[in-house]
């Protein structure tokens, strides 16, 4: 052909970028797509746009295409049985007209619909399950992002701190800047991002979904593997022949072994070793320290400072004390002397392989991040002419609700108000619009008699092979 | 990236190459489909390619003298665009009524089918024998209408153009949906008429084709980029222009019939020749 493939200085000058994807070579202006709607000019780079995700079905075969060559007639193989995310799918809001996509397929012989769309959250936010016992901060304080507040500490769980972020009042109710660093704080995390949380009052901790926390610089690798009062309940047996006390540092419960009914069940005999703190019941006790960053979640970084006094009426020279922490990572091996004052000494193997097990039973810590969000009257009317009853059909399980094809959490009473793991979501799977609010993709897969039952538009249905074939789509191989 | 072929999960063919995107299906005994598919795949290889080797002249006008062009889907598309050289078009307006027309021949030859179809992205060549039917949904706003064809009638392709689609517009139809004896007749036509549905009205946003897109076969020519609320008045003037234009080329003997749709009004255009049965609502 008689173009050139080079560009003019002038229409370099202009943004202009050459796509070579194929043989018709388009020139592309900036901020739009080539002839065929694949690839576009972005900021005067070419990219690929694939506005659609297909979660391809695990369970069925996929066979990769082959391009060049005589080979060429191979199997694209996308148009098997994958399901449409709402993923690139756009939004039609405020929804006075029906959603961008309702596909209509075959499941195992039944007819179904999928409502696919992407929704605007103004009222969303995100759960975060912290694994770790260090001292994140008090409950009710402010987590600040940028020095705005973006959302709050509440309970401590299990082995890990929840805090949340978000909601409405940060994303809209507050001032404008804290509502923007809310939504990018957000859709960071939403979008499986690194984000810096400092809390008032207590640390500051990097929250990643999927990924160990970082709290004040150190990574934390493991949650407990119990509470002190646990830990000597699983690894008395293994400890009894080679020592005469055990204290288990916890910030939630202390366990002493001797005192303890584990150990009392196995004989040992009271060793006199009193720790400070207020005693629960025999073996256990609250608040030997304050919360902090030292052994286990304690403020406490010399263990002997929990010991409040040894009684020389049940002590006994020669003593031996294992003191650790509840992940294993802090221990220490004592020895009372002639004084009975515990003097270091070199850990016994025997003593050792247990601390290591205890190390060995705790899970890796990771930061979990759900997301929360209500889908409003607005986004139920681009499903149906009746939102309400979309409502009770996802109430009944009439209706399924997915987000990015991972199936929803959806709470019990009034609305549609869901959570979901973003872990589980292909990536890239959130957006946002300046209002500020969040978009997610949603999609309601319901049988089309439903659907119509329901008031939907079931007259816009069309086949998956038709959205195939109308749109550029990312295949998002999902979880096998 | 070369062209791919695959099969979809209910059996029909996909070819898809650059911007030429394909959805094939032939009725008959499954061992003619087959090799019917295995001819258009074969065909397929390398119509891209030898299209763009003409696609500097494919870009301009006809005008005077017909254009030389050797290629056979080139040529198709000049066959097309010849009848309408008064006004501003050129061989490009036909493109995909083209490639469609050339795979179609392809798969049928020498085989024994029942009927198909090759869609090319909305233009579509259709193959019928007698006793058999195809019905082609015309999709605007909603499924608005429904065509329907047989061998005893001679429209053998269908096209569709106006806003949305991946081609400029030089008008405001939603769409413009034409039935000739060829889908490269259809698409041209389809083209004109599509432009003809316009109306000047403040809320019309054009802009010079090439702004958009610096290969474009249009040039400077105003297309349109934004179409807001209209009056109703304003809606049926434009549809009655594209009617007319519908017309025009209908006694000219080049199309069969016409489904015009804007803002959800619509004219049909067959003179009650019902040379196709199309209706809709």
């Amino acid at each position: 052909m008689s173009d050139d493939i080079a560009l003019s200085e002038a229409e370099r000058g202009a943004g202009i970028v050459r796509c070579d994807a194929c043989p018709v070579l388009c020139r592309i202006r900036p901020g739009r797509a080539g002839a065929c709607d694949r690839y576009a000019n972005e900021d005067g780079k070419l990219v690929r746009v694939d506005p659609l995700v297909l979660l391809a079905k695990p369970n069925l075969a996929r066979v990769a295409f082959v391009e060049g060559s005589a080979a060429w007639r191979g199997e694209l193989g996308k148009g098997e049985g994958a399901f449409v995310t709402g993923i690139g799918a756009t939004t039609t809001y405020p929804d006075y007209k029906p959603a961008p996509f309702i596909v209509s397929s075959k499941h195992d012989g039944v007819d179904m619909v999928t409502v696919v769309t992407e929704g605007i959250f103004s009222y969303c936010g995100v759960k975060v399950k912290i694994d770790t016992d260090r001292y994140l901060g008090p409950e009710q304080a402010a987590v600040r992002v940028k020095g705005e507040a973006v959302g709050h500490v509440t309970t401590a769980e299990y082995g890990s701190q929840m805090l949340s972020l978000g909601g409405v009042h940060h994303l809209t109710g507050g001032s404008k800047k804290e509502g923007v660093v809310t939504c990018e704080a957000l859709l960071a995390l939403c979008n499986r991002e690194a984000v810096e949380l400092s809390i008032d009052g207590g640390s500051a901790v990097i929250v990643q979904s999927e990924k160990p926390p970082i709290v004040n610089g150190a990574l934390e690798e493991r949650m407990r593997v119990g509470c002190g009062s646990a830990a000597i309940g699983m690894f008395a047996p293994q400890w009894k022949d080679h020592v005469d006390e055990v204290i288990v540092v916890d910030d939630h419960i202390t366990g002493v072994l001797s005192e303890h009914q584990g150990g009392r069940f196995l004989d040992i005999k009271p060793a006199g070793i009193r720790v400070r703190g207020r005693r629960s019941t025999p073996g256990r006790y609250f608040q030997v320290a304050e919360p902090g960053l030292g052994w286990g979640g304690t403020n406490v970084s010399d263990p002997l400072e929990i010991i409040d006094k040894i009684d020389p009426k049940q002590a006994w020279p020669g003593l031996k004390l294992l003191m650790v922490s509840t992940t294993g990572e802090h221990s220490a091996w004592f020895e009372l002397d002639h004084d009975l004052r515990p003097q270091p000494a070199a850990m016994p193997a025997a003593v050792r392989d247990v601390v290591e097990r205890i190390a060995e039973n705790c899970e890796p810590a990771l930061c979990t991040v759900l997301f929360m969000a209500g889908a409003g009257g607005s986004l139920r009317a681009g499903v149906t002419e009746n939102p309400v009853r979309l409502t009770r059909s996802v109430r009944d399980t009439l209706t399924k609700v997915t987000l990015g094809g991972v199936p929803a959490y959806v709470w019990p009473g009034g609305g549609i108000t869901l959570m979901v793991d973003v872990a589980r979501m292909p990536e890239k799977s959130f957006g946002y619009v300046p209002t500020p609010a969040l978009v997610a993709p949603i999609e309601f897969t319901l049988r089309a008699d439903d659907y119509a039952a329901l008031g939907g538009y079931a007259s816009r249905a069309v086949s998956l092979d038709d959205v195939l074939r109308a749109h550029k789509v990312r295949v998002d191989e999902g979880e096998t | 990236m070369s062209a791919v072929a695959a099969r979809l999960s209910d059996g029909r063919l996909h070819l898809q190459h650059g911007p030429i995107d394909l959805i094939i299906e032939a009725f008959g005994a499954t061992d003619e489909v087959e090799r019917a598919y295995g001819q258009a795949v074969d065909r397929f290889g390398d119509i891209l390619s030898t299209l763009v080797r003409e696609l500097p002249t494919l870009r301009r006008p006809v005008s005077e003298a017909y254009p030389l062009l050797q290629g056979p889907v080139a040529r198709r598309m000049a066959e097309a665009v010849w009848p309408h050289r008064s006004v501003y078009i050129t061989p490009m307006a036909a493109v995909a009524g083209a490639v469609a027309d050339e795979m179609m021949q392809a798969l049928v030859k020498d085989r024994r089918l029942d009927k198909a179809y090759v869609n090319d992205g909305g233009d579509i060549a259709i193959h019928l024998t007698p006793g058999h039917e195809l019905r082609a949904g015309i999709f605007a706003a909603a499924l608005d209408g429904v065509a329907r064809f047989t061998h005893d009638r001679p429209v053998r392709g269908i096209a569709t153009s106006g806003r949305g689609g991946r081609s400029f517009s030089l008008g405001i139809a939603d769409s413009a949906t034409v039935l000739a004896a060829t889908a490269a007749a259809a698409d041209a036509a389809a083209t004109l008429i599509a432009n003809a549905v316009n109306i000047d009205h403040p809320s019309i946003e054009r802009r010079p084709a090439r702004e958009l897109d610096p290969d474009s076969d249009l040039w400077d020519l105003p297309v349109t980029v934004a179409v807001g609320p209209l009056p109703n008045d304003a809606i049926a003037e434009a549809l009655d222009r594209g009617a007319t234009e519908a017309r025009r080329l209908r006694l000219c003997g080049l199309i069969e019939g016409t489904a015009l749709s804007l803002c959800g009004q619509w004219r049909i255009e067959t003179g009650g020749t019902a040379l196709a049965q199309v209706k809709t609502g």
